[in-house]
């Protein structure tokens, strides 16, 4: 093989730098998040309910919340009926983080586990005692 | 089959463009829509047909007057003050009728009360934004009430819309404003680096059946209301002042009228 | 074809390592801007765009100015033409791709560049302008690309290049008409609100690009054993010339207008500009510069005597190009700006790290161009000494001839 010495180092040396991941994780601790929702807002709460199912926000969070940002900001609907038929104001401040008002066990755990780095906090303010 | 590396290369690499393009074009058609969910207006919201402002400026006697209007917006909208003029953010602020109505100017023998008179100003909501037309993503849009809003999300910080005002009304993050909000309103968000921003009407609250807060703030010296109702408070306004707007030769159709009155008015 | 620019002397490779250096030293300065904002740019909320959206108009004209070579050679087989084309084509690759950088260095959130594509607005001229610009650096990569690959094989270029190149034509025509109306639609404006934006544009481009393509033919001779051809840099002389009094006819009419009228709005900019506006005046220098190489470089390249002498020839063509740079990559977005809706005077100047950031684009494009030059050169030096199959054809005709 022409300068197959060459390449073989070459693919090693690539082979080595797209496993990293994997090697460098090698026998780490691998815990999966818990969001907390144990707030004393949440507390309060005769049923424990979020505006949609549990595995429904847990799957569809963002694509929600980015349904809720255009209905209000560009539609100018700022009411939110859910599955359920209740009514809920859309509003990521006032209306999500009044409940999950522990931004840090709730919304970062999995963002930083998952490595997703959402753009909403450099705007929206995080509730106090909370703050990154 | 006999394939050289030439033409595996470019396969390759048109696959990956049609790839790229096919899951864009997917994204954008289909919206990722729930499959049961209903968005309403608020109840008890104030809504209009065209919204429109009133300025008395008549009314302004104190520079008490124009503070308690200009800080009730800053400090409901999270404004940052930079100390200094380069990064300035401003959605409601004062200047001298010289600037506010620059073309009107060439007329040197006004009142001088009128000459030393600061003026409210911000942006006009225009019938015809430019603003809106010079946008390239769609980020200011002009809603069916005649609001020129802002969609901080989409922005992307190309500052067309800053060349196309030509009222000076939208301002620009040139740096992160955040540490320089005296006192943030945790009810509302604040803005980041790298967006335009401007005064909306205060959509916010008119959803909240509120009405603006510099209007709420200027015991009646600005009036505010629906431009296409007969009866409203704003045309009561105009049909019985002169009123002149800022700069409506240029076809924008901007929609705050100032009463200016004379010293006899005083 | 590309690894012709994995070889070369001492000399290419220490130009190569100098432009990667000032391309390293404005990415770092670039990184910063991304942390801190454009606050790091000297401007400001009334003079809302720079050197960077300068740069980008005044470079799209330099990529526009290869149809000043595709339409002689490729519509009226004008074949002197047919070696310091392909600089042309290779030129505008390199200045569109210098254009694109500038816009998304002076975005706010270059992370939401997409949302151009998300979002399309035809309504916004920016919309146009971007989709005209990709449309023509793909059409000037494809057929110089093609041209160099056919020409390296002794081969014509495939018909459908042709077909290509006639795209061209009117498409280098429309990114310098649509970029002009970036600023020609905005009312309030004055300076920008002009009808013949786009003509003075399209008149500056076809001065600038022609004339930086004399300067970059001169070096390619000195530098390569390939010579575009004397005769062509002439000829590209005299177009710079018709094109630089084209320009400098519309400035005229430009300040005609203003002044004449009397219309104070429409004297303010070239106040400031040329003579400084409420005791305000950073630029006066820099204009008179420019309108004093104009004129001494128009005179130089209209009176044939001059022009035929290339040294003079190039002196004519940098103070040209320098003129113009001034005048459209600097006064004309600034000027646009002063004064402010307000009738005020806020003055702008770039900061170090802009100036860095802006030189580091332009290495970034000098780089682009050096490796396409160089892929182009040394097909041509390849090739300069293989007969070429057309002119085969010929000896063979003509022994034919002597052996009957």
């Amino acid at each position: 093989m022409y300068n197959g010495g060459k390449i073989l180092f070459g693919i090693l040396i690539f082979l080595a730098l797209v496993t990293f991941p994997f090697y460098n994780d090698i026998g780490k601790a691998n815990v999966r998040p818990e969001p907390k929702i144990n707030t004393p807002e949440i507390q309060k709460l005769s049923e424990k309910q979020c505006v949609e199912s549990q595995a429904f926000m847990k799957a569809n969070h963002m694509t929600l919340l980015n349904e809720w940002r255009d209905s209000a900001v560009r539609g100018g609907n700022r009411t939110y009926v859910a599955s359920d038929g209740k009514k809920y104001t859309i509003s990521l401040q006032n209306t999500c983080l009044r409940c999950h008002s522990n931004k840090k066990e709730f919304c970062d755990t999995c963002h930083s586990y998952a490595g997703v780095n959402p753009y909403c906090w450099d705007c929206h303010i995080a509730p106090k005692g909370a703050k990154k | 089959m006999s394939i050289n590396r030439r033409e595996f290369l470019k396969i390759v690499g048109a696959s990956a463009i049609l790839a790229l393009g096919g899951v864009a074009i997917a994204d954008g058609i289909d919206k990722d829509n729930l499959e049961v969910s209903q968005f309403l207006p608020e109840p008890g919201a104030l809504v209009a047909g065209k919204w429109a402002m009133v300025v008395d400026v008549r009314k302004f006697k104190t520079e008490d007057d124009y503070k308690r209007v200009i800080n009730a917006c800053n400090s409901i909208h999270n404004i940052p003050d930079f100390g200094e003029p380069k990064d300035e953010i401003k959605w409601i602020w004062t200047d001298t009728f010289e600037h506010a109505f620059p073309d009107e100017y060439e007329q040197k023998y006004m009142p001088a009360s009128l000459e030393r008179m600061p003026f409210v100003l911000m942006c006009n909501h225009c019938d015809n934004p430019p603003c809106v037309r010079v946008c390239p993503t769609k980020a200011t849009f002009k809603r069916a009430d005649g609001i020129v809003m802002q969609d901080e999300h989409r922005c992307i910080g190309c500052r067309f819309c800053m060349a196309a005002c030509p009222y000076g009304s939208r301002s620009f993050n040139w740096r992160d404003p955040r540490p320089f909000i005296k006192k943030e309103n945790p009810d509302y968000p604040t803005r980041t680096k790298g967006v335009v921003e401007k005064c909306t009407f205060c959509v916010e609250r008119l959803a909240e059946g509120l009405m603006p807060a510099c209007v709420e703030a200027s015991n009646g010296a600005m009036i505010f209301g629906d431009l296409t109702d007969p009866n409203s408070e704003v045309r009561k306004a105009l049909s019985s002042n002169y009123t002149i707007r800022r700069k409506a030769e240029l076809g924008t159709g901007p929609n705050i009228y100032y009463i200016i009155g004379g010293t006899d008015n005083a | 074809m590309l690894e012709k620019a994995l070889t070369g002397s001492r000399r290419y490779w220490t130009w190569v390592l100098f432009l990667l250096a000032v391309i390293g030293v404005g990415f770092i300065f670039y990184l910063r801007q991304f942390s801190y904002g454009l606050g790091i740019t000297g401007m400001s909320r009334d003079v809302s765009w720079g050197l960077y959206i300068g740069q980008f108009t005044f470079l799209v004209g330099v990529a526009a100015s290869a149809v000043m070579l595709v339409i002689p050679y490729y519509l009226h087989n004008y074949k002197k033409f047919s070696k310091i084309v392909i600089l042309g084509e290779f030129l505008a690759v390199s200045a569109v791709t210098m254009c694109m950088l500038f816009i998304f260095i002076d975005m706010g959130q270059p992370t939401r560049v997409l949302n151009v594509i998300l979002h399309p607005t035809p309504n916004s001229i920016m919309f146009w302008d971007a989709t005209v610009l990709s449309g023509y650096l793909l059409l000037n990569i494809v057929i110089g690309w093609t041209t160099l690959g056919a020409e390296r094989k002794g081969f014509p270029p495939p018909a459908w290049v042709k077909t290509l190149t006639f795209i061209s034509i009117p498409w280098a025509i429309s990114i310098h008409t649509v970029t002009a109306f970036l600023y020609a639609g905005l009312p309030g404006r004055e300076y920008w609100l002009s009808a013949i934006m786009a003509a003075r544009f399209l008149a500056s481009a076809f001065a600038a690009g022609p004339a930086l393509l004399i300067i970059l033919a001169m070096i390619v001779r000195k530098v390569s054993k390939f010579d575009p051809g004397k005769e062509a840099i002439q000829q590209v002389g005299k177009i710079v010339a018709y094109a630089m009094a084209a320009n400098v006819f519309f400035l005229g009419l430009e300040v005609f207008t203003a002044f004449y009228s009397n219309i104070p709005g429409e004297k303010y900019a070239f106040d400031y500009l040329y003579f400084g506006l409420q005791g305000h005046g950073k630029l006066i220098p820099l204009m008179w510069i420019s309108g004093i190489l104009a004129v001494v470089s128009l005179a130089l390249l209209i009176y044939p005597g001059t022009r035929r002498i290339e040294k003079i020839l190039a002196v004519a063509s940098v103070a040209v190009f320098v003129s113009l740079w001034i005048d459209k990559g600097f006064g004309l977005i600034i000027g646009g700006f002063i004064p402010d809706p307000f009738g005020k005077v806020t003055e702008y100047w770039p900061t170090v790290p802009e100036a860095l950031i802006v030189l580091g684009v332009w290495a970034i494009g000098a780089l682009v161009l050096t490796i396409l030059y160089k892929v182009a050169i040394s097909v041509r030096e390849e090739t300069a000494d293989v007969p070429k199959v057309t002119e085969l054809d010929g000896i063979a005709e003509a022994e034919l001839a002597t052996i009957k």
